[in-house]
């Protein structure tokens, strides 16, 4: 085998610590992605351009002389009342329809917003600069960007910070409710209608924070949303719905696989295969649960 | 009984007359009647498996560009190296006689039915244990996977794209090409169009609609439910591949993501005229595809540059607000036109309980 990678082996301590750190950032979208298929049983393939989206926030302010970092608060302030609006405007129709129904919407969705971001912000790859500089590690045979750091150190801050409100605050406890059983928890009198919406603005933010992140340490593109989507499905596939640190887990693993798939595949195959592996997790999943024997109780 | 299969006669008789009519009727529109072929054809085919078996695919795309790739590279590998052709404009070295070119086409189109069907039998078993949402995303990962793949192999352009070989030069009748490809595109369709129906009559279409209504209980019946899902998705896979052949040639040019593999557009066309025709429906996805190819062509030219909104939008309204397309609209309303008898001592109960 005639790989850089294997006879470098700095190489493989960047790409592990590059994939763990993007690890930390996919799992925090994928939270997001748990979170409204548990609650409203929706899959968000718009979840990747939401992520856009709340990036190009950060890039704008970026452009207009503020320092993108402060995107993390700024971006998911403004995602959140997007999300809410995309709510209200099409998503309540879809909930409790068919999976296929909602797929089929957030495609739309997501066309759409990919459109309109190609219309505001450009068909350019863009890059917002954080001026955080990078570090030095082991004879400075390792570059790691302290944006990365930075990014994953607020992903950390967040995940902790939502997992706490989901288990304290009121609306917290009406999600976790409705997510068990929306029924009974509206015959108890939990508003759904309101938790969905929530819902749905909190995943938003929680992409808005995200594509903050993307903008200052990968590249913003109005097209690149759907691996973003696939990533954080794939995330949840392997992890399970509500199972916090198996999201963080996977999350970087799919950082590593892909880091390593870059350099051993080839930057131009990188995307191929992390569909590939969704495939290959997909039909795995399907082998192995086809082993287990089903019978009524 | 014999009255409607006059009438039948006379409805089948005269399409058929309007189609190959058409490209001297409407001899300026003959690029966009293939076009049309072509989407009726993928539609029809996309609702043999995704109305009739209740199996969305987003990833149909995948035999269409297999099968693009696929003819040209025959065509072209016939006769002259692929890899120096691709290399570098070898369209301007290299130039096909006209009995290479359609001997290259004729090859290339059946290997294109072949392999698509081929593959999509072998990845079938693995593919269709997949349930509902599950299978609707991981199709789409194929159809995505296989744009990036084939956009990283060199040998059939890579990013660059693939040109495919030119109309011989030798027809001077500029008529000639649009001809020729609508006349194929139409044979596909009428092909098509005569297997689906034969299978609308069959006891297979029985066997799918089993699988959507619910795929359990017709195991415990007694069907082998995946082998038929697997023929279900191999018919789907033949027409798509030929499909995708001919359009590689229309087109000229092949590129893995924005002509071949472009789920962005053929992919989620295909989904989006079934459903708006009315899905698992005979009739739907025709009258769906020829809707939504007018629709298209002519809004297009007066929202250009944002198409792509208004098709998402689209998208989202008619899946929405619309999803059983424009034949279960109809079915509806008049449900005595499609042989449905409505017991009105029901149908008052079922105003009551509203």
């Amino acid at each position: 085998m005639d790989f850089l990678i294997f006879k470098a082996p700095m190489l493989m301590v960047q790409a592990s610590l590059d994939g763990i750190l993007l690890g930390i950032l996919f799992a925090l979208i994928a939270y997001g992605m748990a979170l409204q298929w548990g609650v409203m049983n929706i899959i968000n393939i718009a979840q990747g351009d939401l992520v856009i989206l709340g990036g190009y926030i950060a890039y704008t302010m970026y452009l207009a002389g503020i320092h993108p970092a402060w995107g993390v608060i700024v971006s998911p302030i403004i995602m959140f009342f997007i999300g809410w609006a995309l709510y209200k405007l099409v998503i309540n129709k879809v909930v409790d329809r068919d999976l296929f129904i909602s797929i089929l919407a957030t495609f739309g969705i997501a066309i759409v917003f990919q459109q309109l971001m190609n219309f505001i912000f450009g068909a350019d790859v863009v890059v917002a600069q954080s001026g955080y500089g990078t570090t030095m590690l082991f004879d400075n045979s390792v570059t790691l960007p302290n944006s990365k750091i930075f990014s994953a150190v607020i992903s950390v801050l967040y995940a902790i910070g939502l997992v706490i409100y989901m288990r304290k605050s009121k609306l917290g406890r009406a999600i976790r409710a409705t997510a068990q059983n929306a029924r009974a928890a509206k015959i108890l009198g939990v508003d759904t209608e309101r938790v969905y919406a929530a819902t749905f603005g909190i995943n938003a933010a929680l992409c808005g924070i995200a594509g903050a992140l993307i903008s200052i340490t990968l590249t913003l593109h109005p097209y690149v949303g759907l691996p973003y989507t696939v990533r954080s499905f794939m995330i949840v596939i392997v992890a399970g719905l509500g199972n916090l640190p198996a999201v963080a887990i996977s999350g970087m693993g799919l950082g590593l696989f892909e880091e390593f798939a870059d350099y051993i595949l080839g930057t131009e195959f990188r995307i191929g295969a992390v569909f590939m592996l969704l495939v290959f997790i997909l039909v795995y999943r399907r082998f192995k649960l086809s082993k287990k024997r089903e019978y009524l109780k | 009984m014999n009255a409607v299969k006059q009438k039948d006669l006379i409805l089948y008789s005269g399409l058929i007359i309007l189609g190959l009519a058409a490209p001297f009727l409407f001899s300026a529109f003959k690029v966009q009647l293939t076009y049309l072929c072509v989407l009726i054809v993928l539609a029809m085919t996309w609702n043999l498996q995704g109305g009739e078996m209740g199996y969305n695919s987003f990833g149909n795309i995948l035999f269409y560009g297999l099968g693009m790739y696929l003819t040209s590279s025959v065509q072209v590998g016939m006769f002259f190296p692929l890899a120096e052709w691709t290399e570098s404009g070898g369209e301007k070295t290299f130039v096909h006689t006209t009995a290479q070119y359609f001997q290259g086409i004729g090859v290339g189109l059946i290997v294109a039915a072949i392999i698509p069907t081929i593959v999509a039998g072998a990845i079938g078993y693995a593919i269709l244990g997949l349930r509902g949402h599950y299978f609707a995303i991981c199709t789409l990962g194929l159809g995505i996977a296989a744009g990036e793949i084939a956009g990283g192999i060199e040998i059939i352009g890579a990013g660059q794209g693939f040109t495919t070989p030119p109309f011989p030069a030798e027809i001077v009748d500029p008529e000639a090409r649009g001809q020729f490809f609508y006349f194929l595109s139409f044979l596909v369709l009428v092909l098509a169009f005569v297997f689906v129906k034969y299978i609308y009559g069959s006891r297979f279409r029985l066997i799918l609609n089993a699988i959507r209504d619910n795929e359990d209980k017709a195991e415990a019946m007694g069907i082998q439910t995946m082998k038929y899902k697997i023929v279900g998705w191999m018919c789907s896979a033949f027409f798509c591949g030929l499909a995708g052949g001919i359009m590689g040639g229309l087109i000229g040019y092949i590129d893995s993501t924005d002509v071949a593999f472009d789920g962005r557009e053929m992919g989620v066309f295909m989904v989006l005229m079934a459903i708006l025709g009315g899905k698992g429906t005979l009739w739907g996805p025709i009258i769906g595809a020829t809707l939504f190819h007018f629709l298209k062509e002519g809004l297009w030219t007066f929202i250009l540059g944002w198409q792509y909104v208004a098709l998402g939008v689209l998208i989202v309204v008619i899946v929405v607000y619309f999803p059983e397309g424009l034949m279960g609209w109809l079915r509806e309303k008049y449900p005595e036109r499609f042989g449905e008898v409505i017991d009105e001592k029901d149908r008052k109960a079922q105003v009551e309980l509203k």
